[in-house]
């Protein structure tokens, strides 16, 4: 398996078809570990960077994780395949951006990732479409076991298992979910959600995690403690408590949108058509914010003649190192934006 | 950065589009969330908050103690960077690391949930004594609510625990 074979499809988890889609864009449970032997990565030296890269990717490629795994070096990696694998949710922007040996192994259509060498040795991940944590823990629980078999892991039966950064020791986990909430926004009821999750001691993030914004009305939301509960008790919470009453209220607010501020709605939504059927130069945030509203309406029935699936495949294919890879070629300023235009014409079925 | 309403730290970093124009807004908290309710970016990154708060409780801290014989960091360091240096520092710093992991954790200071049931070259069978120590703890509570019947069951799996 080649990058190139990534680009021209949405991922596994933005194919729009799990539980909850149109609310819960995606579950993802990630886990920090380190392997034995190793100074955490601020403390390795060049060398010992190195052959703790050689020694997990060896690792992982004879894991046996899935009959195909991509493995890609990063510090050797062009810097708009790094931008890819961070618009794909594959590797955090830090991964991206940093230096030195460090790489991510992709396997399982893209629901299972590992990044080598970021802030801890190992970021084991599973991404799945819609609400389904539960599938994703018994998936990376397996693959921490296999990797666990030869690999030697940093545990300490008080502190569990050992992080570069204390906020992340005991499980190592972070369970996270990406929701889509435009009603919530629309309503101005938003606030609600991050009284919640401060009540709830929960972290919310913008679409491409730690100090991103919230563009396109996505919000992840994710745990913040990791010492003292176990990961079955904090995937309950979210399953059961958290994420049914997030989605409680922004299917509320959309009904509200729907029953009592019709005109508004159709206006919004019907702006929102309007703009990306006709426009011939346009950024990617805006692309993101129209892209959101016509999702609410395309979900709430007032747009017949698009599918989900286009807008969030939309989402992705309209990102700066996506579009530049479709067109195979560098596209910077107007270019790029009447590329991006064009394209999403087409999409929507313009001519 | 100041806040662009009033004189506060400016934690929340918004950006709108407004006629096909990015407008970057950077407000303190309640500024953000009288903004027409929409607090965009995250709240401080965890880093952050726990620098700040190592910062905060520096008089607490020793300035200058030794640091981890392994790998040479010392706690000013690891205040610094908010990362430490080795598996060995969480042994070397336990003490003053405690307060910070309870108030990253919820109060919580001991490890409950998965335990790597082998540890590489070592042999040392880990998950035993890690379930021990949690099946104990929690018979101590079920014996607290007065949970006779939970707290029977634990006693038959840590009896179980200690015989296999
Ligand atoms: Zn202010
Ligand atoms: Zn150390």
């Amino acid at each position: 398996m080649k990058l190139s074979d990534l680009t021209n499809h949405a991922g596994e988890w933005l194919r729009g078809n799990g539980p909850m889609s149109e609310i819960v864009i995606s579950s993802r449970i990630r886990l920090a570990r380190n392997v034995n032997g190793f100074p955490f990565l601020t403390r390795c030296t060049r060398h010992q960077r190195q052959a703790l890269e050689h020694k997990v990717r060896d690792t992982i490629l004879a894991a046996d994780l899935s009959p195909e795994v991509l493995y890609v070096d990063l510090d050797n990696a062009p810097e708009m395949d790094r931008q890819l694998l961070v618009e794909r949710h594959l590797i955090s922007k830090p991964h991206a951006g940093a230096e030195g040996a460090r790489g991510v192994a992709v396997a399982e259509n893209e629901t299972l990732s590992v990044m080598v060498n970021e802030e801890d040795h190992l970021r084991i991940q599973c991404l799945r479409s819609g609400l389904q944590l539960e599938e994703a823990w018994e998936q990376i629980n397996k693959v921490d076991d296999r990797l666990e078999s030869a690999l030697d892991w940093s545990f300490h039966p008080r502190f569990g298992y050992l992080t570069a950064c204390p906020t992340n020791v005991g499980t190592g986990i972070r369970v996270s979910v990406m929701l889509h909430l435009p009603a919530l926004k629309l309503t101005g009821e938003i606030e609600k959600l991050f009284r919640a999750a401060k009540d709830m001691r929960l972290a919310v993030r913008g679409l491409y995690g730690e100090g991103t914004e919230a563009t396109g009305d996505f919000y992840q939301i994710s745990n913040q403690t990791t010492l003292g509960k176990p990961e079955d008790e904090i995937i309950s919470d979210f399953k059961h408590a958290i994420v049914p009453k997030i989605i409680e209220w922004e299917q509320h607010a959309r009904r509200t949108l729907r029953d009592d501020r019709t005109v508004q709605l159709d206006d919004k939504v019907g702006r929102a058509v309007g703009l990306l059927r006709s426009a011939r130069l346009i950024a990617s945030e805006e692309t993101l914010l129209l892209l959101s509203h016509l999702r609410m309406g395309v979900h709430l029935g007032r747009v017949k003649d698009i599918d989900l699936r286009t807008i969030n495949e939309l989402f992705l294919l309209t990102q700066p190192a996506h579009l530049q890879r479709i067109q195979g070629r560098k596209l910077e300023g107007d270019v790029r934006r009447a590329v991006r235009a064009d394209y999403i014409r087409q999409k929507l079925g313009v001519s | 950065m100041k806040c662009d309403n009033c004189n506060k730290n400016a934690t929340v970093h918004l950006t709108e589009i407004k006629g096909g124009k990015k407008i970057e807004k950077h407000l303190c908290e309640q500024c953000a969330a009288q903004n027409e309710g929409l607090p965009v970016k995250s709240h401080m990154p965890i880093n952050e908050l726990l620098t700040n708060f190592v910062m905060a409780h520096s008089g607490l801290q020793k300035e200058t103690g030794t640091g981890c014989d392994q790998c040479g960091i010392t706690w000013a360091e690891f205040r610094q960077s908010g990362l430490l240096g080795c598996a060995n520092d969480y042994q070397v710093f336990e003490k003053d690391l405690t307060p910070l992991l309870q108030r990253a954790h919820e109060g919580m200071t001991h490890h409950v949930g998965k335990v790597p049931t082998r540890r590489g070259g070592s042999g040392v069978p880990m998950k035993r004594q890690v379930d021990l120590t949690r099946l104990r703890k929690e018979l101590a509570k079920a014996v607290e609510a007065e949970d006779y019947e939970r707290a029977a069951k634990l006693r038959d799996q840590i009896r179980q625990a200690e015989n296999g």
